[in-house]
């Protein structure tokens, strides 16, 4: 609250300056944590994007779906495709296709959005990701267990948010 | 004592004073005056975004379900505004000019920037406000394009950014003369330096804020085609998040005053205490990026440099202010004999009094909370489990409402007989009110939590997807959890109401009231600043470093759970 005496700079105390180091100590093992695991860890966030229009990201989806197609559900086509290129278009307030995998094996999941920023949240996975228009996010990604899984939008869109849900599917 | 009293001349300047009958310090009355205005603001934003607060939580516990979706998620977008922004930066300039002038013995230059700033600010919120609830912008507070709010949405966010700005102005031009008229002698009170950190952070902040929503309010109005999504989320977090440094400056600065208030603490070492400042000033900006870790367009480096402020400096900052404060009170503490034990001293310490127990339990929560939960989520990887699920605001609800929002409470106390010049009345409630508050926080932060680790994302109106195409799989086990978080809300919600029934009764009174000490409940307190003496044994703050040490045992533990919920839960992926 007040003015310190003329001269304030004065050497640590003997448990300030135990602290200090201690602290410091933690922060440098917290920075080294996230190269430590980006080298050595299973669950990276995936760096790979590319620049996409909305107009062509819908095209290499539709396509996508045409070559893979296997069923519908209420209204979303069901694809199966093989390990590789897969694609997932977030809208409001949908996800199409719904994705049907195979457990072990790995794809590299292209996510973008049409219209608005969705979020893409795997539960119960919980893995979380953004879907941005204008961006391909490319999630290269190998489930670890079979299942019914769904897909909720986690970043808001609008009225319609709580309505967004998908699904994707994991076989043996 | 205060600074060394230079005598005024208020024949040249024009300022009039008067001094204050319990610290004999000289108070500007061209800054009271705006202090009182900002400060009234703040608590009357504070009040409308509570009501948001009650809505939201009564609608997110699914056994009460109350608004319908639209209405939850316009409620969403003024709760977020009115406090994030109003509340704590209405709060923020009446600490400015309280810090520059009173604190200093100055007197605040061109009062009437002031008003121009208070009235640009004003209109700003209300227009937000406004736009809000006409249904003109149900965007939330982040706005994201290509979302598209009414103009006078984005008009309304630049208007209080460039109040906000000659606010800030005005306090750095009020120090810099108040040094050229020797107003005061020798270095900045470390509370102003803590201000002045502030000062410098929302500088930057409400600048980005500006290069954020100028060029929105063109989109919005159709004189710019596009708004790339990513640029925007970048330049959007550089206000965003640099938003909450200012308030942990601040919030850090009135700890400091809190503590000399009410123990009479003053910092062991003001070298070590202005450096973590430095530490915040420095690296603090580049924690925008824990909002974009998972967003595309990115590398790994980017994220990872900036997430973790270059190697946590800025975390080191916080804890060596938490680690130098607590000592501060144990030290001054222990000087009055009460040296028993390692924690003798907490124990005699004055709870009662509002503002120490605001400032331990937003500390606390602040620290054991916020802070622990913050640095988990904002490491790189694990934000792949935690990114716009509803740990995010447990997170946040625990740095900004327990901590930033309480120690603002405990101030306004002090505020009222000092500045206001009225008694402070209800007393007994004054006393209660920071720990029904911090139990209702607690509560909301760990229901928050516990509901996010189960996959319930946030601004979300309904988690069982009753009216959705599928069902999600998200467990049943998140209704107790939600539910906890709203009844902690509920309990929050009265200790709000609390603050502002002291407030309210307080400044409403007629009769003026010249206090004869700051403290409250308890009697006057010695604030005069003491030497620390580092050979006496009793007088060591051993008792601050245990605390510190358990707290690092607590947060490593948390950290490395998540670790482990990560490596062993997740998919593969890359």
């Amino acid at each position: 609250m007040f003015s310190p005496q003329r001269i304030w700079w004065k050497p640590l105390g003997r448990l300030e300056r135990s602290w200090l180091i201690i602290a410091f100590v933690w922060c440098l093992f917290l920075t080294a944590m996230m190269p430590i695991w980006y080298f050595l860890g299973r669950q990276n966030v995936p760096t790979t994007s590319y620049r996409v229009t909305p107009q062509q990201f819908s095209q290499l989806t539709t396509d996508f779906i045409a070559q893979y197609k296997v069923d519908e559900e209420k209204g979303i086509p069901v694809v199966a495709p093989p390990p590789g290129d897969i694609y997932l278009i977030g809208r409001a307030w949908e996800w199409t296709p719904i994705l049907k995998l195979k457990k072990g094996e790995t794809y590299r999941l292209h996510l973008s959005s049409l219209d608005f920023q969705h979020g893409f949240s795997l539960q119960p996975a919980n893995l979380n990701f953004m879907a941005i228009p204008g961006y391909d996010y490319v999630i290269t990604l190998t489930p670890t267990q079979s299942g019914e899984y769904s897909i909720v939008c986690n970043e808001y869109c609008f009225v319609g948010h709580h309505l967004m849900v998908g699904k994707l599917i994991v076989t043996e | 004592m205060a600074v060394i009293a230079v005598p005024w001349d208020d024949k040249q300047t024009g300022a009039v004073h008067r001094i204050c009958t319990a610290t004999g310090l000289r108070v500007d009355l061209a800054a009271q005056r705006l202090i009182i205005a900002n400060a009234v603001a703040a608590v009357v934003f504070l009040a409308i975004g509570g009501l948001f607060a009650l809505l939201i939580a009564l609608t997110r516990w699914q056994t009460i379900h109350l608004l319908p979706a639209i209405w939850f998620y316009r409620s969403i977008t003024a709760h977020g505004f009115d406090m994030l922004v109003a509340w704590i930066v209405f709060f923020e300039v009446a600490g400015l000019y309280f810090g520059s002038t009173v604190l200093l013995n100055a007197r605040l230059v061109k009062p009437r920037l002031g008003w121009i700033a208070f009235a640009l600010m004003l209109l700003g919120a209300l227009m937000v406000n406004g736009i809000v609830l006409a249904g003109k912008a149900d965007v939330m507070f982040t706005a994201y394009v290509p979302l598209k709010a009414h103009p006078l949405f984005y008009l309304g966010l630049v208007l209080f950014a460039v109040g906000a700005l000659i606010a800030v102005g005005l306090f750095f031009a009020t120090i810099v003369i108040a040094k050229v008229e020797r107003r005061y002698q020798g270095s900045l009170p470390l509370v102003v330096y803590g201000l002045v950190t502030a000062g410098v952070l929302a500088t930057y902040t409400l600048i980005s804020g500006a290069l954020t929503f100028v060029p929105a309010l063109f989109w919005s109005l159709g004189w710019q085609a596009s708004f790339d999504p990513g640029y925007y989320r970048n330049l959007f977090w550089s206000f965003g998040h640099p938003a909450q440094q200012v308030n942990l400056a601040a919030m850090v600065a009135i700890w400091y005053s809190l503590a000399a208030i009410t123990t009479g603490a003053s910092p062991l070492n003001e070298k070590f205490s202005r450096l973590a400042f430095i530490l915040y000033l420095l690296f603090i900006n580049l924690g925008s990026v824990h909002h974009l870790l998972v967003d595309p367009g990115l590398s790994f480096t980017y994220k990872a440099l900036n997430t973790s402020y270059a190697m946590y400096l800025a975390v080191l900052g916080s804890l060596m202010h938490a680690f130098s404060i607590p000592a501060a009170i144990e030290v001054s503490l222990r000087r009055r004999g009460y040296t028993q034990g390692l924690l003798g001293w907490l124990r005699k310490a004055p709870w009662r009094e509002p503002g120490f127990s605001a400032l331990v339990i937003s500390m606390f929560l602040f620290g054991w909370m916020g802070g622990v939960t913050g640095v988990t989520i904002g490491t790189e990887q694990l934000n792949m489990a935690i990114h716009n699920t509803l740990r995010v605001p447990g997170h946040f609800h625990a740095t900004v409402v327990s901590g930033t929002t309480l120690a603002f409470m405990g101030m306004t106390y002090y505020l009222i007989p000092l500045i206001f010049r009225r008694e402070l009345r209800l007393k007994r409630l004054a006393s209660w009110q920071p720990y029904v508050f911090g139990a209702g926080m607690s509560l909301v932060t760990i229901g928050m939590i516990a509901s996010g680790i189960q996959g319930v994302s946030r601004r979300h109106w309904d988690i069982t997807f009753t009216q959705a195409v599928f069902p999600a799989s998200i467990p049943g086990t998140v209704q107790l959890t939600l539910a906890i978080f709203a009844i902690g809300a509920l309990i929050a919600i009265a200790g709000g109401m609390m603050y502002i029934a002291v407030v309210l009764s307080s400044i409403l009174s007629r009769r003026v009231h010249e206090p004869k000490a700051a403290t409250l409940v308890i009697g006057p307190v010695d604030m005069t600043p003491h030497e620390h003496d580092e050979e006496d044994k009793r007088l060591q703050p051993k008792g601050t470093f245990v605390l510190v040490l358990a707290f690092l045992l607590f947060f490593a533990t948390y950290y490395f759970a998540n670790w482990w919920l990560l490596g062993n839960q997740s998919w593969i992926v890359r």
